[in-house]
């Protein structure tokens, strides 16, 4: 699977990244309309400082006489510890205050460095009349600015509490907003994933819009798997009959012949022909059985199974073909013999191995079959007294069309023992081929969890 | 025994009813399931061998239908299929038993038997032939003396000298009917269980003679 990035973190970061960036803007916006709201409070007291001292001045016999009210400077006291500065000029001649402070007549308030530190200054003016003639007294005021950076810095904090706030409050509305909008991907998720194999009905969770295309994309594919896997079941059981039905007219039509004729060249070549079929419909099936084990094994239709009864069933089954060779199978099962599987290729892969016990045991001899179970496994232990397997070519035998080398004129696929193990190891379960410990035969273990 | 064919395939068929016949057994044959409905409802037979893919539907359904009607005769689906997918279905809706074709006719012959066999068998499977009683499904053999319970092939050797009395049959021949093509197996083997049959068939006016060259015979004194 080639996985990149991912939707939820991908949603949780722009939208944890946006509530930053806005923190941020709200942080720097709120500090600077505080600041700039300090700044006025302060421009305004001292104004009002200037303005008082500057009403206080006054002509006296040509004179100017400035009585600065108390009032006038205890306003700006009242803010802070601020240290105060103030001047009254006429034109350019200082009359009285700090004389070196900084003056200007562009703006009504500004700021300066005075004495190493930033004050904020405030300028007011009046024309008075001295002497017959009109002169322009000024005064200027001026404070530190302690009090106000004090002030920033509080107001700096409550900002960045603020901002902090939001952005706590942000990101978990973010963390909601992202899970929420990938839950209904989960949701289709998990709805796919807890399907049988073979559950191919179409996804119907409800999901929102912009999930449809996706949906009706994967409901597309479903519908499209679930008749490709019909045709292909279709096929084999079609191209099964196809090939078996001629072959069992060819079969029964040489049979029927042979009961006829006397001549024993001509009974050869019957019996060869009646040999041909059967090893060309044995091919057949079991090549289709192979293909339709292999299909099945891909999705395990598993359920609970009775070996002890599939076992019975079995045996029953090949009780009169054995019968026809007076072989005898001897059975004993243990109770309860349960296992997980698929029935159709347990069945299968069990059919081969008695099939196979009976196929290659000579006359009048006898099969036994076992099954044992113990704490974690069911085992079936199939034992003939037939020719056995050879010890050269024991591993490979359940190899595609691999066949011992004894097996003399038994018609046989090659497939039966292949089919057995490919089904075991689809159950995680185990198939040894053995000699049997008493005598000669055969010994096929099978061995599946219980 | 009276038997019911249910097959579409005419040359398969024929060649069966022929083997069937040659038997001794009376085959009727239907070569669809209307064809099939109208023999079943009046005929009683002992056994139907039915096929599954017929031109006017489809066997198990007639299957089925036999099973509804309460009509318990016996069925043995042939079918051409895969042997994984249809097997356990018409085990299923009733039939006793499967054939995948193609089948030995001998093997078809042994699960006709077995289940006659199970289903219990009546009085017409009793045989005389002298003063032997011969019971075909229990195989079971009796002189006035001895009772013998023949093994399979005892049974089958004893069957096929039975329905040719006074004919002589060839050792091939003999082993044909008994050993399946599969087989290797010399003609002297016959020689062994004709041996068995005799040794059985001691002190009853039963007789198999040895006809020099040619074969065996089975003669009634």
């Amino acid at each position: 699977m080639n996985i990149q990035g991912s939707i939820y973190r991908r949603l949780m970061l722009q939208l944890v990244g946006s509530a930053a960036i806005l923190a941020a803007i709200l942080f720097v916006l709120f500090q600077s309309f505080a600041r700039q709201l300090a700044v006025e409070s302060q421009d305004t007291t001292l104004q009002a400082s200037a303005s008082a001292i500057l009403e206080s001045v006054s002509v006296q016999k040509g004179v100017v006489v400035a009585d600065i009210p108390y009032a006038a400077l205890a306003m700006l006291g009242n803010v802070s510890d601020d240290r105060v500065f103030y001047q009254i000029s006429k034109g350019d001649l200082v009359l009285t205050g700090y004389d070196d402070l900084p003056r200007t007549s562009a703006a009504p308030s500004w700021t300066a460095n005075y004495r190493g530190d930033p004050i904020r200054l405030v300028q007011t003016s009046r024309s008075l009349p001295i002497d017959g003639t009109l002169a322009t007294v000024t005064v200027t005021v001026g404070q530190t600015q302690d009090g106000l950076a004090q002030k920033l810095s509080e107001i700096s904090r409550t900002a960045i509490l603020i901002g902090a706030i939001f952005f706590a409050v942000a990101t978990v509305l973010a963390i909601w907003t992202a899970r929420s909008s990938v839950r209904p991907l989960n949701t289709v998720a998990a709805a796919v994933a807890r399907r049988g194999p073979a559950d191919l009905r179409p996804v119907t969770t409800p999901v929102p819009s912009e999930m449809a295309p996706l949906t009706i994309a994967l409901n597309d594919f479903i519908a499209r798997l679930d008749r490709s896997l019909t045709r292909s079941e279709d096929f084999i059981t079609e191209a099964a009959h196809r090939v078996r039905t001629p072959l069992a007219t060819v079969r029964a039509q040489a049979e029927v012949t042979l009961r006829r004729v006397d001549r024993e060249e001509n009974r050869m070549a019957l019996k060869q022909m009646i040999r041909a079929v059967d090893e060309s419909s044995r091919a057949a099936g079991q090549l289709l059985d192979h293909a339709m084990v292999a299909f099945r094994t891909d999705h395990l239709k598993q359920s609970e199974l009775d070996l002890g009864a599939i076992l019975n069933e079995i045996v029953a089954r090949q009780g009169p073909v054995a019968d026809l060779k007076d072989i005898s199978i001897e059975q004993a099962s243990d109770p309860n013999c349960v296992i997980m599987g698929d029935a159709i290729l347990i069945q299968n892969a069990v059919t081969n191995i008695i099939d196979n016990a009976v196929k290659y045991s000579p006359h009048e001899t006898v099969i036994t079959v076992t099954l044992t179970r113990t704490s974690n496994s069911v085992t079936l232990t199939v034992t003939d007294q037939g020719p056995g397997f050879q010890a050269d070519n024991i591993d490979s035998l359940t190899d595609r069309f691999a066949r011992g080398t004894n097996v003399g004129q038994t018609v046989g696929s090659g497939l039966g023992l292949t089919i057995a193990n490919e089904v075991t190891k689809a159950h995680n379960g185990t198939l040894t081929l053995n000699q049997s410990t008493k005598g000669t035969g055969a010994c096929v273990t099978l061995s599946l969890p219980a | 025994m009276r038997l019911l064919l249910v097959e579409d395939n005419e040359r398969l068929a024929a060649a069966l009813v022929e083997m069937l016949s040659l038997d001794g057994h009376g085959v009727d044959h239907a070569m669809m399931i209307s064809e099939a409905r109208e023999f079943a409802q009046t005929v009683t037979y002992d056994l139907i061998l039915l096929d599954i893919m017929l031109p006017d539907g489809d066997g198990r359904d007639f299957l089925q239908e036999l099973r509804q009607s309460a009509r318990d005769v016996p069925v043995i689906v042939l079918t051409a299929r895969s042997e994984v997918s249809d097997r356990v279905s018409v085990l299923d809706l009733g039939a006793d038993d499967y054939l995948v074709k193609p089948f030995e006719f001998t093997e078809l012959e042994a699960r006709c038997r077995a289940i006659l066999r199970r289903r219990g068998g009546t009085a017409t499977n009793l045989k005389r032939i002298g003063n032997v009683e011969f019971d075909l499904l229990g195989g079971v053999l009796k002189t006035e003396t001895t009772r013998v319970e023949l093994r399979n092939r005892e049974l089958r050797l004893f069957e096929v000298f039975a329905a040719n009395q006074d004919v002589i049959l060839s050792k091939s021949k003999l082993v044909d009917r008994i050993f399946s093509a599969d087989e290797d197996v010399s003609e002297n083997t016959i020689e062994v269980y004709v041996g068995r049959l005799r040794k059985h068939l001691r002190g009853s006016s039963v007789e198999i003679v040895t006809v020099r060259g040619l074969g065996y015979r089975m003669t009634t004194t």
